[in-house]
């Protein structure tokens, strides 16, 4: 025997509030990098386009955005009142990129227990390496399409006639990202351990997500929104991503503390409550799913 | 050195029976409704009143046992023993209701051939993807691709999609995979089933020596006592949830086979067994069997096997003849036996009784059943079935010869239907 550190499992029927298996969990790296290969390449197997569509599709969005809610209905690019130049080319494909990770990465990881119960119903192991490589792996379309945004971005910066500035708020990306990942895994992971047994809430996902893009910051900006509803408004975990986002790119914007820590606190939350629940479900979900 | 690896104590698993799962929010609002207001249930479903909701069904009841490294234990059992639920439980599928497993090291589930197989990738990228779902690292992975191509023996597709594979393939390459991984138990639970005969002897001859050479631990579930012969040194029998028999593995089938004297009796009411609607009518009843000259159904291949039937008979048909249709106790045809031409002209409301025999030399030891088809041909050669009562009539056939071949039923079949000859011998 090479190594002598032995695993001792013991497996019975109690259940500790706290039982994540964070470190067997880490032991499956491997597993983890396999599955988010696995998930990208199986995705654009037998396409011509290949990685292209991670592109092309927040491009056609941005463009009818920009045609539809910019030069028809003339909605507002601005998060601040005031006299500000913002393309909105540029205005919408931020909200879009945020927008289309945390749909997205929401709408997989709601469906761990139920996309994976053939291979989970058949071998162990911690069930937690699903949705987090779901997570991880919607993060290679994403920086595909940052690094597109950040490309438009930079033809804007040079070209000048804008308001866009580089400035310190850049630094705000990383949290952003980080934000985004706990929001939408947090909310996934609770979904899908109620999808085990109802699954209405899978018909709620498709059809809630749209619903919520509205209520979200992406075809407007946060000027939008009367003073008045501003405090309810901001209570939607997103909306602060998504200005804090913009806020960080264009060098100016909406950015209130008290509204962005209570952004953070929820995501927190939210994905607190998703772990416990998940690590509950994950035990028997093979006997009800 | 006996070293415990996995002990199991007072497990138990419980299912709810009726529905589970698969249930809507509403479903289970209307169900806490009625049961406030202490009416029916509205969601249940008419005429489900055998078992009620919330009822309980014990999977497993009370296992326990304990086994040491380097055990190779065959799980065996009848359908709804228990045998998957225990499996599950051991490899973390689902937890228990009650009671503790506890292992020392990991754990090689093989429940299904191929689970975590991903069609579009490619045989070496799902290489690396099972190690990874069975536990191994990457780097382990590289370390044995070589011998897992190997002992694949698909080197010529490994880069080709499984989609494309054959299930034999998919088979050898999911077991490659399974055997090449350091676990210290290894659970395959009939997973062998898919694979060829030579592959599948490749398969147990591997897992021999890694349990010999490497002490591991195996747990094997099959319904093919041949390759638990093979394999296991010891074997636990499940029934209903309980363990049956916990030892060697002669006992242990035997046990599972139910070889007793009162499994194979000399006697048969066929009178009340059923039949398929007949075309013709019911003209003929076979009322009962008995065999002959023994107080159950034991015989030896050497021996004639003589047994009696009794027929009432309610019309006057001419030339009925009988046949009788042999099948393993498994279900497999084994052949058929026809009675002599001249066999009764019946009468209307008489009762004959007909004395039998058959020859069974040709019969590999084993466990054999028949069913019985009385009939008459007319002009233009179609069969008119009389009586065909759908009753296996079970028999076992013993080889008592010490100096005969033991026929491997598994691979040979179940007769043997021809002596070899050497009529001439020429000197080149």
């Amino acid at each position: 025997m090479e190594n002598e550190n032995e695993i001792n499992v013991e497996i019975s029927a109690n259940h500790k509030l706290f039982d994540l298996h964070i470190g067997e969990t880490f032991r499956y790296k491997d597993l983890i990098l396999l599955f988010v290969k696995r998930d990208f390449m199986a995705l654009y197997k037998q396409t011509i386009l290949g990685p292209l569509w991670a592109i092309i599709q927040p491009l056609l969005t941005t463009v009818v955005f920009t045609i539809v809610f910019g030069s028809l209905a003339k909605l507002t690019t601005a998060d601040v009142s005031g006299d500000f130049i913002i393309p909105g080319f540029l205005f919408y494909m931020a909200g879009n990129i945020c927008w289309t990770y945390f749909s997205s990465t929401l709408q997989a990881t709601s469906n761990t227990f139920i996309a994976n119960r053939a291979t989970m119903g058949k071998v162990y192991y911690p069930r937690l390496v699903s949705p987090i490589s779901t997570a991880l792996s919607g993060l290679i379309p994403f920086a595909i399409q940052f690094v597109m945004f950040a490309v438009i971005w930079l033809i804007y910066l040079i070209k000048g006639g804008t308001d866009i500035h580089v400035t310190l708020n850049l630094l705000f990306i990383p949290l952003v990202i980080l934000q985004l990942i706990l929001l939408s895994t947090g909310f996934g992971i609770i979904i899908s351990s109620l999808t085990t047994k109802y699954r209405d809430l899978a018909m709620l996902v498709g059809f809630g997500l749209q619903l919520w893009q509205y209520a979200s910051p992406i075809a407007y900006g946060l000027d939008l929104i009367p003073e008045k509803h501003l405090a309810i408004y901001m209570l939607n975990p997103v909306t602060p991503i998504i200005t804090t986002f913009r806020y960080a790119v264009f060098g100016f914007g909406y950015f209130n503390l008290i509204y962005y820590l209570i952004g953070w606190i929820v995501s927190i939350g939210v994905f607190l409550i998703g772990l416990i629940l998940f690590s509950r479900i994950e035990r028997t979900f093979m006997d009800t799913v | 050195m006996e070293k415990l690896i996995l002990e199991i104590k007072n497990l138990k698993k419980e299912y709810k029976l009726g529905q589970i799962g698969g249930t809507t929010l509403r479903d289970e609002l209307q169900r806490l409704h009625a049961k406030l207001h202490k009416s029916e249930d509205p969601t249940k479903k008419i005429g489900t009143a055998t078992y009620n909701y919330g009822e309980k069904f014990l999977a497993l009841n009370n296992i326990s046992f304990k086994i040491t490294k380097g055990e190779r234990v065959g799980i065996i059992g009848h359908n709804g023993a228990g045998k998957s639920t225990l499996l599950k439980l051991i490899s973390r599928i689902t937890a228990p209701t009650s009671g503790t497993i506890k292992l020392k090291g990991r754990v090689a589930s093989m429940l299904e051939v191929g689970t975590g197989f991903h069609p579009e990738l490619t045989g070496r990228e799902n290489i690396y993807l099972n190690g990874a779902i069975l536990g191994m690292t990457t780097a382990e992975v590289d370390s044995k691709i070589e011998q897992i191509i190997e002992f694949s023996e698909c080197r010529q597709f490994i880069d080709t999609p499984v989609k494309r594979y054959s299930s034999g393939m998919y088979v050898k390459l999911a077991f490659a995979v399974a055997a090449h991984l350091d676990s210290e138990i290894l659970i395959m639970d009939e997973v062998l089933a898919v694979g060829d005969v030579a592959f599948q002897q490749k398969c147990l001859n591997k897992m021999r020596d890694v349990s010999n050479e490497e002490g591991r631990t195996i747990l094997y579930v099959s319904h093919n006592m041949n390759t638990i012969k093979q394999l296991c040194d010891r074997v636990i029998v499940l029934d209903h949830g309980t363990v049956a028999f916990d030892g060697d593995v002669d006992n242990g089938i035997n046990h599972y086979l139910g070889v007793l004297d009162d499994k194979f009796p000399n006697k048969f009411d066929l009178d009340s067994a059923e039949r398929p609607r007949l075309l013709h009518g019911q003209k003929i009843r076979l009322t009962s069997l008995e065999f002959l000259d023994k107080n159950s159904a034991f015989f030896d291949r050497h021996e004639t096997m003589r047994f009696k039937i009794s027929i009432t008979s309610n019309a006057n048909i001419d030339n009925l003849r009988m046949i009788i249709v042999l099948s393993t106790i498994n279900g497999e045809k084994v052949g058929f036996a026809q009675s002599d031409v001249p066999f009764l002209n019946s009468s209307s409301n008489k009762k004959y009784d007909l004395f039998l025999k058959m020859d069974i030399s040709r019969l590999v030891e084993g466990k054999y059943c028949f069913i019985i088809d009385i009939f008459s041909m007319d002009d233009i050669g179609n069969h008119l079935s009389y009586d065909h009562p759908s009753f296996n009539i079970p028999f076992a056939v013993t080889d008592n010869n010490p100096n005969g071949i033991k026929p491997n039923s598994q691979r040979w079949g179940s007769a043997e239907i021809s002596s070899l000859h050497c009529y001439d011998t020429v000197l080149d």
